[in-house]
């Protein structure tokens, strides 16, 4: 741990930490000072919130749920946020050598002095930084061993959806979207500090536990059977809910968040402006958790993206907008949208991109619209399932014919660079499965080559092991040990490479199966998995999203021996199939999913049986509207954009 | 690639600024991309009307000239522009001050004029000051009359393949000590070349010289850049520019 060497709360560690930043790489990334970034008094704000993306800052900073939250926040007159990142080992062992604390890039104040930190959770692979964040900052790692003096540690994002691997590091846990929670979190901080923190820590935490979305884990306790599995989930207070609701921002259009999206001066992974079009999905593909806990789907009006947008560029300079979404060519003013972005920025040198299309809402108006006035860069979809077979036990179905007639329009107008996106490890997956992907790729590019007369187009299969998640249909399923993936992987690479002449053509990215088995024990896993995850970090583990500083033996052997006590093991949370009845580690946090839903709808992949969208056709009862009292928001409106008058 | 995008061809350049700028405080810490990709953003928001090469990729056309590295501050950085409009100098350059971050300090912009020559032609030499907190003046005096007394000072230099022996002591047509508030501080006149010889590098010779070990990181600003003259002073590479083009009072668009 860190000495403290703090004198007065909120003041800047930066003097201290310059002369460390000339020994380390890319110090640009700590110092903080991004376009429309924000420092307000320390004095004036009555609550202080430090918001952390446990990834490196180049990851962490295009991320816009923490960007919302930072403008949200800091709009309020009595709250104060400022932003913190995952700091690199070589930054961290001067901060440990030099006694400087987790520091915040906007005002360089050391994380412990604020009243909460909030962290989010898009990948399960964030944990250990989690862990290095706190230990920096010098907040006990153990909430139980917190005091009113610590910051309230918040998890919030996809991932909070089950918490409880690191339900002893965090105080609470929000499910759903941040952008009311953090206010009505701050009100009750606020209000409790002003009447004198009565009752301590423990009341401050009772009370969050009644704000709607919050949930305290130390307020549940889980008792558990002798096959391993949970027994009970108990209340030990009367005053907290039985069960955690997710929290649902109706009317996006009232959210135009970011206003002022922040731009760093170092480079990101994802150099461009963000507006997010709409919100959910429920095209109800069974792996996919982002889709089944963020439903039902609310659009943005094709009128408040284009208000985004022409803010938004006029607030960054950047010179690429992506448009934003968990299936973007999906919203119902799609086409409308694309020409007349495409026409307001004719000749400005204006990309617009979307990140994620689906194969059977693409086509190529929509992508020649989209590349008008910016870079032709490549194009990417997601089949995700090799066979018409797997597609439809994913319910994500597409026939083949529609794929290759797709991709073959895409080469036959210019793009000469389709990106394929597979998931291996399915459920009910064999060889064949897998290997349909191979057949794929060389149709692709033999109709391909025909189509547009080029020999130089090229088809990147790019595929990794599937993760069965929390909340989704298949929750219940066995996750494909890492030797099947391998297996699989590499009997695939074979048949791409049979025939020289095409194959040539086809680039196979792949990673192999173990990352996804150490995700796989984070994502279904219980409190248990808490012991691992510490285990892993005190011997080193840290940044484990990136291959150069994951160990997967590392966390082989911390989870063969944390876990052994318990009677339980890696495969126990990851390969074995769960049965109908098993108390799931996260069946008291509700994401609206009725589990009866769930269960029915893991049998029909099972049987192959396809499911609809309830977008375009009538409501099959999944829970999630009548639970949250939430309706789908979708166009079109009829609206147009108005052309902007210049300057 | 030989297919040309649809439309027509980009506006062409029609006139050309050269541009002074200073990174200060925490921006030292910016290394030349960082900067760059903050003065592409800056232009587009300050809506100066760029010029942009052709093809399917199209650039604003924007040419660096040596920046200070990563870590060192500077007060004389410089960058040319070409843009599809003319438009009056002083206004572009305060335009850009307003869109670029605080630390990124505009302080210059003319007109390149014609017959003037090129503007790294210009340039072949840096004024530097280093600040060396916790040092004594006096120790580093006499490390500097070490330094300046030798022929040869042979230092390892890091680059892209690996540790390389320069001589260091050729580039550096000048140095001093003086004492500074909490610091010594080390000026210095150094030939820009290859390989390059940078602050860190005369820091690692008067370490191999006078044995001087500064006991915290140091502070290097580059004070200015130029041409080296026989007097031994550093030119002001934006003089001919201005020079030239004083009579011209054309009328000029504003940003
Ligand atoms: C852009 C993007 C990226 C970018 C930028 C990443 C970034 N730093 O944001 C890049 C390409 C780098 C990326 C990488 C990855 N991504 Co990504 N990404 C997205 C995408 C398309 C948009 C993310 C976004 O901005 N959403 C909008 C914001 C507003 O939502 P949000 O972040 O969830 O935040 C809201 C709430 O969750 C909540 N909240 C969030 N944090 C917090 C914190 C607190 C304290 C509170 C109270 C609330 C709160 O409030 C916010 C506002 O309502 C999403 C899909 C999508 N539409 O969400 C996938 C998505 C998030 N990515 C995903 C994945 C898997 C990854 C990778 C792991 C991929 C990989 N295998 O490498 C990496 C992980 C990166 C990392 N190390 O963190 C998955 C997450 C799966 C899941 N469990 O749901 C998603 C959902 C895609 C999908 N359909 O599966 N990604
Ligand atoms: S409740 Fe009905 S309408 Fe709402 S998301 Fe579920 S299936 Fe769709």
């Amino acid at each position: 741990m860190t000495a403290d060497l703090r004198t007065t709360t909120g003041e800047s560690l930066y003097p201290r930490l310059e002369p460390l930043l000339a020994q380390i790489q890319k110090p640009i990334q700590y110092v903080g000072g991004e376009l429309n970034a924000q420092v307000k008094h320390w004095d004036a704000a009555r609550v202080h919130w430090a918001l952390m993306y446990p990834d490196a800052y180049e990851v962490g900073l295009p991320n816009q749920g923490l960007m919302i939250l930072y403008e949200v926040l800091n709009e309020r007159s009595d709250a104060l946020a400022e932003r913190t990142y995952a700091v690199w080992p070589d930054l961290a062992a001067l901060m440990r050598e030099h006694g400087v604390p987790q520091f915040t890039v906007d005002g360089h104040r050391a994380v412990a002095d604020f009243d909460l930190l909030g962290v989010s959770f898009a990948t399960e692979l964030g944990y250990t930084n989690l862990l290095e964040a706190l230990d920096l900052a010098g907040v006990p790692l153990h909430a139980v061993d917190r005091d009113e003096s610590h910051p309230v540690v918040v998890a919030g994002g996809h991932a909070a959806f089950n918490p409880e691997p690191v339900a002893d590091f965090v105080d609470c846990a929000v499910l759903g979207d941040g952008e009311q929670a953090v206010g009505d979190i701050t009100d009750v901080v606020g209000a409790w500090k002003e009447q004198g923190r009565p009752g301590g820590r423990e009341e401050l935490l009772a009370r969050l536990a009644r704000v709607d979305g919050v949930y305290v884990p130390r307020f549940y306790a889980m008792t558990y059977a002798a096959d391993g599995a949970i027994a009970a989930v108990t209340q030990t207070r009367d005053d907290v809910p039985e069960k955690v609701g997710k929290r649902t921002v109706m009317d996006l259009d009232e959210w135009p968040y970011p206003k002022q999206p922040l731009v760093p001066l170092a480079e990101s992974v994802h150099e461009r402006m963000s507006v997010e079009i709409f919100r959910g999905c429920t095209r109800g593909c069974r792996f996919c958790q982002a889709g089944m806990i963020t439903r039902p789907v609310r659009e943005r009006t094709i009128t408040g993206i284009g208000s985004m947008v022409d803010q938004g560029l006029k607030a960054t300079g950047y010179e690429e907008v992506g448009l934003l979404s968990l299936s973007s060519a999906d919203h119902s003013e799609i086409g409308q949208l694309a020409k007349e972005l495409a026409d307001r920025y004719e000749g400005t040198n204006t990309g617009l991109s979307l990140p994620s299309t689906r194969v059977d809402a693409f086509n190529v108006t929509l992508a020649n619209e989209l590349s008008r006035n910016g870079r032709r860069s490549g194009l990417t979809f997601a089949p995700e399932g090799g066979s018409e077979r797997i597609r439809r036990v994913i319910n994500k179905t597409v026939s083949k014919e529609d794929l290759v007639r797709t991709v073959t329009t895409a080469y036959a107008n210019g793009w000469t660079q389709v990106k394929l996106y597979f998931m291996c490890g399915l459920p009910t997956e064999t060889d064949e499965d897998v290997l349909e992907i191979a057949d794929l790729a060389v149709e692709v590019i033999r109709a391909g080559r025909e189509a547009s007369g080029r020999k130089d187009i090229r088809c990147t299969v790019s595929i990794g092991g599937f993760v069965p998640k929390p909340h989704t249909p298949f929750q219940w399923a066995g996750q494909a040990s890492a030797e099947t993936i391998d297996h699989r992987l590499r009997v695939l690479r074979a048949k791409i490479n049979e025939d020289r002449k095409i194959g040539r053509s086809i680039g196979l990215r792949y990673h192999d199966g173990k990352p996804g088995v150490i995700e796989g024990l984070l994502s279904r896993g219980d409190r248990r998995v808490g012991r691992v995850i510490e285990r892993v970090w005190r011997e080193g583990g840290r940044f484990d999203g990136w291959s150069e500083h994951f160990s997967y033996d590392r966390w082989v052997a911390a989870a063969t021996e944390e876990l052994a006590p318990f009677g339980v093991d890696l495969d126990w949370y990851t390969t074995r199939e769960r049965t109908e009845h098993e108390i799931l580690p996260w069946d008291h946090l509700d994401s609206g999913l009725d589990k009866e839903w769930l269960w029915e709808d893991w049998q029909a992949a099972i049987s192959e049986d396809e499911v609809a969208d309830c977008r375009w056709t009538p409501c099959y009862d999944c829970g999630v509207c009548p639970t949250n009292g939430t309706e789908i928001q979708i166009g079109p409106t009829g609206r147009s954009l108005l052309p902007l008058t210049v300057v | 690639m030989a297919r040309q995008p649809d439309g027509p061809p980009p506006p062409p350049t029609v006139q050309k600024l050269r541009i002074r700028y200073a990174k200060r405080g925490r921006l030292r810490f910016a290394s030349h991309r960082d900067l760059a990709r903050a003065l592409e953003r800056a232009l587009r928001r300050a809506r100066v009307p760029m010029a942009f090469s052709a093809g399917f990729s199209p650039h604003p056309k924007i040419s660096y000239l040596g920046a200070a590295p990563t870590g060192a501050a500077s007060e004389a950085e410089y960058v040319e522009i070409g843009l599809s409009v003319r438009c009056d100098p002083e206004a572009v350059r305060a335009a850009l001050d307003a869109a670029l971050p605080e630390d990124v300090a505009v302080l210059d912009c003319v007109e390149a004029q014609e017959g003037t020559g090129s503007l790294a032609d210009r340039i072949d030499t840096s004024v530097w000051r280093v600040e060396l907190p916790g040092l004594d003046p006096d120790e580093l005096t006499r490390a500097v009359e070490a330094f300046l007394a030798a022929d040869v000072v042979t230092v390892a230099k890091r680059t892209k393949n690996g540790l390389k022996d320069i001589d260091a002591r050729p580039s550096v047509t000048s140095a001093s000590a003086s004492a500074g508030v909490g610091c010594a501080i080390l000026h210095m006149v150094v030939r820009q070349g290859t390989p390059a010889v940078r602050p860190d590098d005369v820091l690692a010779a008067l370490a191999a010289v006078a044995d001087l070990r500064p006991p915290l990181p140091p502070r290097a600003v580059r004070e200015a850049q130029g041409r080296l003259d026989d007097t031994g002073t550093v030119a002001d590479p934006l003089e001919p520019d201005r020079t030239a083009g004083a009579p011209d009072q054309e009328a000029h668009a504003t940003v």
